[in-house]
C-alpha cells in the first residue's frame, strides 16, 4: 500500500531521517513509535508532502509519490491528521467536513456564482456526505457550532470526520490520542478500528503506547532518524533494543 | 438559502427607491459614487475577508479598466460595453499571470508585492502621456448608451451603475456561500489544513485575486464612463488603501459589510465639508475608534450594538 524506501532528512546541519524504509501493508493499522525527536513527525510531513526529503522516495499503490504537493495527495486517496489539530476554527463543525468533501466535488467559479442547477445540486449532495460523516463521528449533534468553541477531544473527532469525508484509501493520524482522556482514547479506538474495518490502511504515530500495543496490527520502531524495529504488538514488547532505546541502556 | 435570497431582494429594493427619498440633489452624485465603490469593496474583501490575502494595489487594477475603456472609447471610438467586458477579462487574465509568482507570498511580502505593483501602474499612468493624457488626465469620455438611452444624468447613472452593483453583490454571495467560498475560508483557517484537503490552495488564491481584479476593471469602466474623465491622481496608492478600510471598517468576509464601509467612507466626506481640512482628524479618530470597539466591522457591530440595547431595556 504504502511504502518508503531510503528516506533522509537534513534540516541544515541536522540529521532528522537517515536512510528509513519500510512497507505498510493494505487494510491494516500501522503504528509509528519512537522517543522523542525519532523523527516520527518529520516521516508523516514527508510523506504527506508537506516536507521534500533530502533523498529517498514514497510509493502509494506503486506509484512513486516523492514530491507530489499535498494536495494532490489527497486526490490520490492519501490523507493526515495534525498533531495539534489544524480546524477551520472560524467555520461551522459541518463546513469544516463540507471542505473534507472538496476533492470530490467540482464546480467552479463560474457555476457557483451563477447558482447553477447543477451547483446547486453538488451543494446538496456535499452537505449530505458532510452530515454522514459527522454521524460516522458520532459528534453529529455538534454540526452547527462554531468549530474553534470545541472541546478539545471533539475536534479531533472533527478532525478524523474531515478527513474520512475525502473517502481516503488510507489515512495517516499524528498523534491522534494526544491530549485525550482516557475515556476520550477509548472511544477514539472503537473510531480508528471502525475506520479500518471500511478497508481503509490506518498509520499512526504515537506516544500512548496502551492504545499502540490494543489496537496496531504492525508497529513500526524509530530512534534517532533510523529504524530500528518493526514487528507485531509483541514482537517489539520483546525486542532488547526497542527496550533500551526507551529505557536507556543498562551499563 | 431562502434567507439570503429575501436579504438581497430587499436590500435590492431599498436600493432602488434610494432615489426618491433624496430627490434628486448633489447628494444623488454621491451615491452613485457608493455603489462604484461597493463594487470595489466587495471584490476586495473576496481575496481579503475570504481567502485572507491582503491587496494594497487594487486601485491599480481600478485605473487599469477606467484607463482601457477611457483610451479606447474617447480616442479610438469603440464601443463602450465590449470594452468594458474586454478589459475585465483581459486584466483578469494578466492579474491571473502575475498572481502566480506574488501569491506565493504571505502576509508583509504580499503587501509589499501589491503595494509595488499598484505604484508600477499609476507610474504608467502618469508617464505613457501620448496615450494616457499623463498627470493632466483624459477628458472626453463618451457616456455609456443602451439604444436610444444616454447615461447623462446623475438619476440615469445611479440605476445603471447600481444595477450592476447588485448583480455583482448577488454573484459574490452566491460564490462565497459555495464550496468555493468554503475553500477560500479553509485556506484563511488553516492553508497546510486545506492542503491535506486536496483544495489547491494556490491556484484558488491565483483565481480568486485574477476575478477580483476583473471586477474591478468593471468598476473603473463605470468610473470612466460617468465621470467622463479621469486622472491618475484617482488611483493611485491612497485610494487602495481607502478599499482597504472600506472592507475592514465594513466586515472582512461580508458582501453587505462591503457595502456598509463603502457608503460610510464615501459619504462621510460629504458630511465633513464643514470642518474644512480638518476633517481627515475626525476620519482618523472614527477608524480608531472603529478597530478598537467594532473590530468585526460594521456588519456585526451594529447588530451587537443593537442586541446590547435590548438587552439593556429588557432588563430593566
Amino acid at each position: 500500500m504504502l511504502r518508503v524506501a531510503g528516506i533522509t532528512q537534513i534540516f541544515g546541519g541536522v540529521t532528522a531521517l537517515s536512510g528509513v524504509g519500510f512497507a505498510i501493508e493494505a487494510g491494516k493499522i500501522t503504528g509509528i513509535i519512537g522517543p522523542n525527536g525519532a523523527g516520527k513527525t518529520t516521516l508523516f510531513n514527508i510523506i504527506t508532502g508537506i516536507y521534500r526529503q533530502t533523498s529517498g522516495q514514497v510509493f502509494l499503490e506503486g506509484k512513486d509519490i516523492s514530491g507530489v504537493p499535498a494536495e494532490r495527495l489527497a486526490k490520490l486517496g492519501m490523507v493526515r491528521t495534525f498533531q495539534n489539530i489544524e480546524l477551520f476554527s472560524k467555520m461551522t463543525v459541518l463546513e469544516n467536513v463540507m471542505v473534507g468533501v472538496h476533492s470530490r466535488s467540482f464546480c467552479g467559479v463560474l457555476s457557483c456564482s451563477l447558482k447553477l442547477p447543477w451547483a446547486i445540486a453538488e451543494e446538496g449532495r456535499i452537505r449530505a456526505q458532510a452530515r454522514q460523516w459527522l454521524d460516522f463521528a458520532g459528534i453529529g449533534d455538534l454540526a452547527d457550532t462554531e468549530a474553534g468553541n470545541l472541546p478539545f477531544g471533539k475536534g479531533r473527532l472533527l478532525e478524523v470526520a474531515r478527513a474520512m469525508a475525502l473517502n481516503p484509501k488510507i489515512i495517516l493520524m499524528d498523534e491522534p490520542a494526544a491530549g485525550l482522556n482516557s475515556h476520550e482514547t477509548a472511544g477514539l479506538a472503537d473510531l480508528i478500528r471502525t475506520i479500518c474495518a471500511q478497508g481503509v490502511t490506518v498509520v499512526l504515530v504515537e506516544h500512548d503506547m496502551e492504545l499502540v500495543m490494543d489496537i496496531c496490527d504492525r508497529i513500526v520502531v524509530l530512534n534517532l532518524g533510523t529504524k530500528l524495529a518493526e514487528g507485531t504488538p509483541r514482537e517489539i514488547q520483546e525486542n532488547p533494543e526497542v527496550i533500551a532505546a526507551y529505557l536507556g541502556e543498562d551499563r | 438559502m431562502k434567507k439570503d435570497l429575501l436579504k438581497f431582494l430587499f436590500f435590492a429594493v431599498a436600493v432602488m427607491l434610494v432615489p426618491y427619498a433624496l430627490e434628486g440633489g448633489y447628494l444623488m452624485n454621491v451615491t452613485v459614487f457608493v455603489g462604484i465603490h461597493t463594487i470595489l469593496a466587495v471584490a476586495l474583501n473576496l481575496l481579503l475577508g475570504y481567502a485572507g490575502q491582503i491587496s494594497l494595489g487594487h486601485a491599480g487594477f481600478f485605473g487599469l479598466g477606467a484607463y482601457t475603456s477611457g483610451v479606447l472609447t474617447a480616442t479610438y471610438g469603440w464601443n463602450p460595453w465590449l470594452v468594458m467586458g474586454g478589459a475585465s477579462v483581459a486584466i483578469g487574465l494578466i492579474a491571473f499571470v502575475i498572481g502566480f509568482p506574488i501569491l506565493k507570498l504571505k502576509g508583509h511580502y504580499l503587501a509589499m508585492a501589491t503595494l509595488g505593483l499598484g505604484i508600477i501602474i499609476y507610474i504608467i499612468f502618469n508617464e505613457t502621456i501620448d496615450i494616457t493624457g499623463g498627470p493632466s488626465g483624459l477628458p472626453g469620455i463618451p457616456y455609456l448608451q443602451i439604444g436610444d438611452v444616454v447615461f447623462d444624468s446623475d438619476l440615469k447613472n445611479y440605476y445603471l451603475v447600481w444595477g450592476i452593483t447588485l448583480i455583482v453583490m448577488l454573484l459574490a454571495v452566491n460564490l462565497a456561500n459555495s464550496r468555493i467560498g468554503r475553500a477560500l475560508r479553509a485556506i484563511h483557517d488553516s492553508e497546510v489544513a486545506a492542503r491535506v484537503l486536496g483544495v489547491n490552495a494556490r491556484l484558488l488564491k491565483v483565481q480568486i485575486f485574477a476575478l477580483s481584479a476583473g471586477i474591478c476593471s468593471i468598476a473603473g469602466s463605470l468610473y470612466a464612463h460617468t465621470m467622463t474623465f479621469i486622472s491618475p491622481a484617482s488611483f493611485g496608492f491612497n485610494f487602495s488603501v481607502e478599499l482597504l478600510t472600506m472592507v475592514v471598517i465594513g466586515g472582512l468576509g461580508s458582501v453587505y459589510g462591503s457595502f456598509l464601509g463603502a457608503a460610510l467612507l464615501t459619504m462621510l466626506p460629504e458630511f465633513l465639508r464643514f470642518m474644512h481640512d480638518y476633517d481627515i482628524v475626525f476620519y482618523g479618530l472614527l477608524l480608531m475608534l472603529m478597530i478598537m470597539f467594532m473590530p468585526g466591522g460594521l456588519v456585526r457591530g451594529i447588530p451587537d450594538l443593537v442586541r446590547k440595547a435590548a438587552g439593556r431595556k429588557g432588563g430593566a
